[in-house]
């Protein structure tokens, strides 16, 4: 007991000196659900070809991995923060105020959002306008669609909302409002039908007219009620908060053959056997038609990089040379196993110049 | 003469009434039992379900499929210039002998896209063992060797589920077939299982990393709370004075011993990452923030280990001349012990089964590297079933399961010790 205790006891003042020294050999990396399944395989390479340590990946969201990124400079703050969305300027001049100055801004590619179902149900065909009309929480009339009158959504079945679909019950299982990937949901799909709407999209556009014209609080009001309309989710149950864990979605659709779901294209690609993607504007979630853009509902995948802890924290410079290789993430890169849509040539080449000459963004 | 039949119908009707009160107890008797029967079978049957759906699940995932190849250990691959230089032997390009062993193997592939589906057979993991040979053994260099190397994890889900299970398509099937018919398949005990840390490839993700990780947080949790505890649990019991003060103080652990544990994690990072500055994803942090889980557990099952020691042996020792302390220590104390570990390792089981507190100070993270000390980046046991059962590759699903039972064991030795100690040295007056 005593040996045991003072063995403890030094191993503690050990730790004491270790942190007091303010060292790290490892990179330190946070960040999107959505990307870890990628920057994971990237680290795991990069530990095993490498003379460093293999990088340390937290997977926080997207949002919170900001929120620490942006805390400061230092040993104890992460050098990457990875996203499924662009920096916003708030976290921007978040990161600038706490001497966070630097930022290296590389987009890593493209990740679409599946619409999936059982392969034993037949194949939706859905427009995003179906997609809104099905789960906004209010949705105009249907006697006058133009009329600029809301009403709680009234449909439920898929049916009603476009008679070319099957008349199955609305059942969407899709993931809880902190998740990136329900984010872009809302935006590129539901957004994307509400637009369709000529007095909605009127809306986005009197807002802009107003911030131009110096009116601002109209222009914040307008654009609250646009994102409302466009953005709000049914919650009398058609649409099921499923949680962050794809898996399950997809075995819940596997077990009821009625429902869809929503999801990253990796889980869509891990499982094609069990379930198929839904057709979006006539195109179905395919590499090809994601990677040239064609899948509307698709987006672009970020990795953020603080410049002032190159050279400080070891690895920095080579892992991002590693990770902006073409056999990372080019055309025939290891990435594309995994279900990473790659950037055109173009735009790999811009991001690899970003990445190997560290040249910060700017806002 | 009336009056002797009245006396008989009435001691009849009174044996009658008796006799079916008496049936009517042992029925309400026969269905209580009936009932705590039935809870326990039901109690039993759903631990049969979970038990028997995790190791169907994860029995699986203790083989490993391998493929026989005849590897050429090419020298213009390995050592152009013939240096033997262990450095470029480590940083050769492995992948290249797989390639060509497979290109040989089948040498009617010949379109780009269809090799990189044949190359998708073999797992990346190979790369690691032909280095591994080569580093041991450099005379290997310019032979030809037939070796088995570790499959990509669809082949292991197919050849080990048949075809439904797994991704393989096509050409592969034929690939596959081939191979099989050859012999050159086969499944051998999945040491890597128990061997590696995590990776994103199922067929190379282990444990040992989370095992690990899990011994050093729970040495911490122990080697902290099992002293404050017992320490806290003796003041309080022995020598405190009973008044307001130590009510208020009793009725605060009770309720401490029922906080969600999410909340310690909260206090945890509050505390030890954000104001003492202590590194995140740490065991060190782990154990310190499971030691306030397990704390008041520890002290009530101490209280109550100290309160079954009879006062009299107390007295007694008191009554020797023995000063307090020596009484406690002496005397109460060792017989006190076995309570009060078996209360210690319940504590340290449910902490070793923790996720939540864990979440917020940052061990949920992907790590491969095995931590060497209690300040290295870590996970433990739970988290790493947790971030498996999330990943989206299916073979991890059968190595999910397969970690569950391994931390069911370690719960069920932790367990079985607490009784074996409880059984050995308990003493009863």
């Amino acid at each position: 007991m005593k040996r045991f205790s003072s063995a403890i006891a030094m191993s503690l003042t050990v730790g004491a000196a270790a942190v007091t020294a303010g060292t790290r050999d490892y990179i330190y990396v946070v960040g999107s659900s959505t990307v870890y399944p990628f920057a994971t395989v990237v680290a795991e390479h990069f530990g095993k070809v490498t003379k460093f340590k293999t990088p340390k990946i937290e997977s926080t969201g997207s949002g919170g991995g900001m929120k620490l990124f942006c805390q400061g400079v230092g040993v104890k703050h992460p050098d990457i923060t990875n996203a499924s969305r662009r920096i916003k300027k708030s976290e921007f001049d978040k990161c600038q105020a706490n001497g966070v100055k630097e930022i290296i801004e590389i987009k890593i590619g493209y990740d679409g959002i599946a619409i999936a179902n059982s392969r034993e149900a037949p194949r939706f065909n859905l427009s995003r306008k179906d997609m809104f009309l099905a789960l906004a929480k209010d949705v105009p009339d249907p006697k006058a669609p133009e009329s600029s009158k809301l009403l709680p959504n009234p449909y439920s079945t898929w049916k009603e909302v476009n008679p070319a679909l099957p008349a199955y019950k609305i059942e969407v299982l899709g993931p809880p409002p902190t998740s990136g990937t329900r984010d872009a949901f809302a935006e590129l799909a539901m957004e994307g039908g509400c637009k369709k709407f000529a007095w909605i999209s009127q809306l986005k556009k009197e807002s802009k007219k107003a911030k131009k014209a110096g009116n601002k609080v109209l222009a914040k009001q307008l654009k609250n009620k646009y994102k409302a309309i466009c953005h709000g989710v049914r919650e009398d149950g058609k649409y099921i908060e499923a949680g962050e864990n794809d898996n399950l979605i997809v075995q819940k659709l596997e077990a009821n053959s009625k429902a869809l779901g929503v999801f990253g294209y990796s889980y869509l690609e891990q499982n094609e056997d069990r379930i198929q993607g839904s057709l979006v504007d006539g195109v179905p979630p395919e590499f090809e038609l994601i990677a040239n853009g064609q899948y509307p509902v698709s987006r672009p995948l970020y990795m953020y990089v603080k410049e002032a802890h190159v050279g400080k924290i070891p690895g920095i410079k080579e892992f991002l040379a590693e990770f902006a290789s073409d056999k990372v993430w080019g055309d025939e890169g290891y990435l594309l196993d995994k279900g990473l849509i790659p950037m055109p040539k173009e735009e790999r080449e811009e991001y690899r110049k970003a990445a190997t000459q560290l040249i910060p963004m700017k806002f | 003469m009336s009056d002797r039949i009245k006396a008989t119908v009435k001691r009849r009707q009174v044996r009658e009434a008796i006799e079916q009160s008496l049936i009517r107890r042992r029925k309400r008797n026969r269905r209580f039992r009936m009932l705590g029967l039935g809870a326990v079978i039901l109690g039993m049957l759903f631990l049969g379900i979970m038990f028997s759906s995790i190791i169907s699940k994860g029995y699986s995932a203790f083989a490993l499929t391998d493929i026989q190849l005849e590897i050429y250990f090419d020298p213009e691959v390995i050592d152009p210039q013939g240096g033997r230089n262990p450095d470029v032997l480590a940083s050769a390009a492995y992948g290249k002998l797989v390639k060509a062993a497979l290109r040989k193997e089948y040498p009617e592939v010949k379109k780009r896209k269809e090799k990189r589906k044949l190359y998708r057979l073999v797992s990346t993991g190979a790369i690691q063992q032909l280095r591994d040979l080569v580093l041991s053994d450099p005379a290997i260099i310019g032979s030809r060797k037939k070796l088995w190397l570790i499959a990509d994890d669809d082949v292991d889900q197919y050849y080990k589920h048949g075809e439904n299970q797994s991704r393989l398509k096509g050409q592969q099937l034929a690939w596959v077939a081939q191979l099989r018919a050859k012999d050159a398949l086969k499944t051998s005990f999945n040491t890597n299982f128990f061997t590696a840390g995590d990776s994103r490839e199922p067929e190379l993700a282990g444990i040992r990393g989370a095992v690990v990780g899990s011994f050093f947080v729970i040495m911490i949790t122990l080697g902290l709370s099992l002293p404050l505890g017992v320490a806290a649990a003796i003041y309080l019991e022995e020598f405190s004075p009973r008044n307001h003060w130590t009510d208020f103080v009793e009725i605060n652990i009770n309720n401490l011993a029922a906080v969600p544990s999410i909340v310690f994690g909260l206090l945890g990072l509050a505390v030890y990452i954000n104001f003492f500055e202590l590194p995140r994803s740490a065991p060190l942090v782990g154990g310190l923030v499971l030691t306030l889980m397990t704390l008041p557990t520890i002290i009530i099952a101490s209280r109550a280990a100290l309160k079954s020691v009879p006062p009299s042996i107390r007295e007694a020792a008191l009554g020797m001349g023995a000063s307090k302390m020596q009484m406690v220590f002496h005397h109460v104390l060792p017989l006190a012990m076995p309570g009060m570990l078996t209360g210690t390792i319940i504590g340290l089981a449910q902490a070793l089964g923790e996720t939540a507190p864990l979440l917020m100070i940052g061990m949920v993270a992907f790590i491969v590297d095995i931590p060497g000390s209690i300040l290295d980046p870590a996970t433990v046991l739970p988290v790493q079933i947790y971030l498996w059962a999330d990943s989206p590759e299916r073979a991890f699903t059968e190595r999910t399961s397969a970690a569950i039972l391994v931390l069911l064991a370690f719960l069920v030795l932790m367990n079985l010790v607490a009784i074996w100690l409880r059984r050995k040295f308990e003493k009863r007056w």
